[in-house]
């Protein structure tokens, strides 16, 4: 007897749970060949907000991990992306991907969130820094996570541009509301089942399904996000985050020219870019008429 | 109104009516349907605004943090000019003085919890005196507990005559009556309590302390506002309403006002009848009414601390 498939429902992922968009709005993902691959939820405005409000309360938590904890939990993400990677691979050959580029791209992603889990509790060292200041001061600078980010997603890729744009985020100690590729969303709804069984606080990562165009503007202003990142060369919109950004001084990440493929697509400094630089001057005496070395 | 019927008779508390458990709450769902956008939604959140008790009851309360909170009552946000202030600051008998010379002319009037909160167990004469500190340090109005323990036991004629001895102790100020409604169970208890202490000589009816939970529900807020009509249809007499507790987001606040409209109508629809106990729901309405007026939505970071 021929056997109904039993199909996913694609919904988004909002502060640990999966509800539809509170819009009651869908779109259809076709593939090149014009076959109907699901139904996927249509992001309002409201569920954004939703997603700001989780983010938002997940953030303290987050960010007070011990870096080394953080670093345990993108490998554990890494691990139970392995786990299902024939679904992956799958999800990308369906919407248009060859079988050799579809392992691939998964294959990069695993590798990618090792290497942050990698970078979690060694960046600090990196860039931060002890400063010779010229008064009995121990001053010392060390980046601190920014707070909530908000990403667009690189629309050329399923998989690869998410994993790429959300690793260093939360690597460093940020939550993120990020929206999935618009044409290829199917991996970024799979991706929240990973993280949802990957020890990532519900909230850390919250994601989208929609249209850029519609939302882009959300992202860019509203005042309880700390950075907005976006990965298109269109320069109007650029233009139009750069200025509703500057609302309330958010930090606007560009990454326009980068082939996450290569290994140009990762990189320490990626984390920076949601870091800011905190800097304390510690007093210290100043003993029997010793200099202060720093 | 008649004099007589101002001076109506007790009535048997035996016999209050009893509440339809399913049909309050399907009724109280239906007070969430309501479509208010725009201008009525703006005129909707500054009257909430308008009726927020701003409320600190902690045992760490300083003076140094009730000056604070008496400038918030009357600087909500002054990046947003015209807003009204809150109605009243709510706070500990011995916060009364402090909060009383913190306000001075303002208007905003300070509301002083009494008769051993939040537990109410404490001999008579006790939360007598607690009323009467209280009253002579300034406070416009006092928010008193039932003596649970003994209306659950059925003693209700003490809880009456406790009410009422309180209500003397007050003088002109404005007794509000806190059933503690996440104690007394059901529904119909709620309803008895409420009409005990509307004929004891409540000005107001409150749902909670704040201290137990469920504190305020839209259903339980439903019966006490039902009382209320009920109350005033046999003697004439407006009694107000207070939910406390649990009320910290707009839209909820906003149903609220719509179940009190639909319930009392458009006279109890200020702040002299109708109360939020409340703390974190001013920040709440105040991020909502901004992203109205600049159309971005809003950090907590840009508003004061409640």
């Amino acid at each position: 007897m021929p056997r109904l498939e039993v199909l996913k429902t694609y919904k988004i992922y909002i502060g640990g749970q999966f509800p539809r968009t509170e819009s009651g709005r869908f779109y259809i993902v076709k593939n090149k060949k014009g076959v109907n691959l699901a139904n996927v939820c249509l992001s309002s405005r409201k569920d954004f907000r939703d997603a700001v409000v989780a983010a938002r309360g997940a953030f303290g938590g987050w960010a007070a991990k011990a870096a080394f904890n953080r670093g345990q939990i993108l490998y554990r993400i890494a691990e139970m992306l392995e786990g299902r990677k024939a679904q992956f691979i799958d999800e990308l050959i369906k919407q248009d991907s060859s079988a050799a580029d579809a392992e691939n791209e998964v294959n990069l992603c695993i590798e990618r969130l090792i290497y942050y889990a990698g970078w979690c509790d060694k960046f600090q060292q990196l860039f931060g820094s002890i400063n010779p200041v010229a008064s009995s001061h121990f001053n010392f600078s060390v980046p601190e996570a920014t707070g909530v980010v908000a990403a667009i997603a690189p629309q050329n890729t399923g998989l690869l541009g998410l994993v790429s744009v959300v690793a260093p985020i939360i690597a460093g100690g940020n939550s993120t509301v990020v929206l999935a590729s618009e044409s290829k969303p199917l991996c970024a709804v799979t991706f929240a089942e990973v993280l949802n069984s990957s020890d990532v606080p519900g909230g850390v990562v919250n994601i989208l399904t929609g249209k850029p165009s519609e939302l882009v503007k959300y992202f860019a202003d509203h005042m309880d996000v700390n950075a907005t990142v976006y990965c298109e060369k269109d320069g109007e919109t650029q233009k139009l985050i750069k200025e509703k950004a500057s609302l309330n001084v958010k930090r606007v990440v560009l990454y326009d020219k980068i082939n996450w493929q290569s290994d140009e697509g990762q990189s320490p400094y990626f984390i920076m870019d949601t870091q800011e630089i905190k800097t304390t001057w510690h007093p210290i005496e100043n003993i029997g008429g010793a200099k202060a070395g720093y | 109104m008649t004099a007589e019927k101002t001076v109506s008779a007790i009535p048997d508390f035996r016999f209050t009516p009893s509440v339809d458990q399913v049909g309050v709450e399907e009724r109280a769902s239906r007070f969430t349907k309501r479509s208010i956008k725009t201008a009525s939604k703006v005129s909707g959140l500054k009257l909430a605004l308008n009726m927020i008790d701003l409320t600190t009851l902690e045992g760490k309360d300083t003076e140094g943090k009730v000056k604070q909170l008496c400038y918030k009552a009357q600087h909500l946000h002054d990046a947003y000019p015209g807003l009204p202030t809150v109605a009243a600051i709510c706070v500990y008998p011995s916060m009364v003085s402090v909060a009383k010379k913190a306000l001075g002319d303002s208007g905003v009037k300070v509301a002083s919890v009494a008769t051993a909160f939040p537990s109410g167990q404490a001999p008579r004469d006790v939360k007598i005196r607690d009323t009467k500190f209280a009253v002579n340090n300034g406070a416009d109005e006092v928010d008193m507990v039932i003596s649970r323990g003994r209306f659950l036991q059925g003693d209700y004629n003490f809880v009456f005559d406790e009410i009422a001895a309180i209500k003397e102790a007050c003088g002109d100020a404005r007794l509000k009556v806190i059933l503690e409604t996440g104690e007394l169970g059901t529904y119909d208890k709620v309803r008895k309590a409420s009409d005990i202490a509307m004929y004891a000589g409540a000005d107001f009816i409150k749902t909670s302390t704040g201290k137990i939970s469920p504190a305020a529900t839209i259903p339980v807020t439903l019966v006490m506002l039902e009382a209320i009509r009920d109350f005033y249809y046999k003697t004439g007499k407006m009694i107000a309403m207070k939910p406390a507790g649990g009320i910290s987001k707009s839209k909820l606040a906003l149903h609220y006002l719509v179940m009190l409209k639909e319930t009392l109508g458009d006279a109890w629809m200020n702040n002299h009848w109708f109360r939020f106990g409340a703390s974190s729901l001013a920040n709440d309405l105040l991020m909502q009414l901004m992203k109205d007026k600049t159309g971005v939505y809003q950090s907590g970071n840009y508003f004061s601390l409640d």
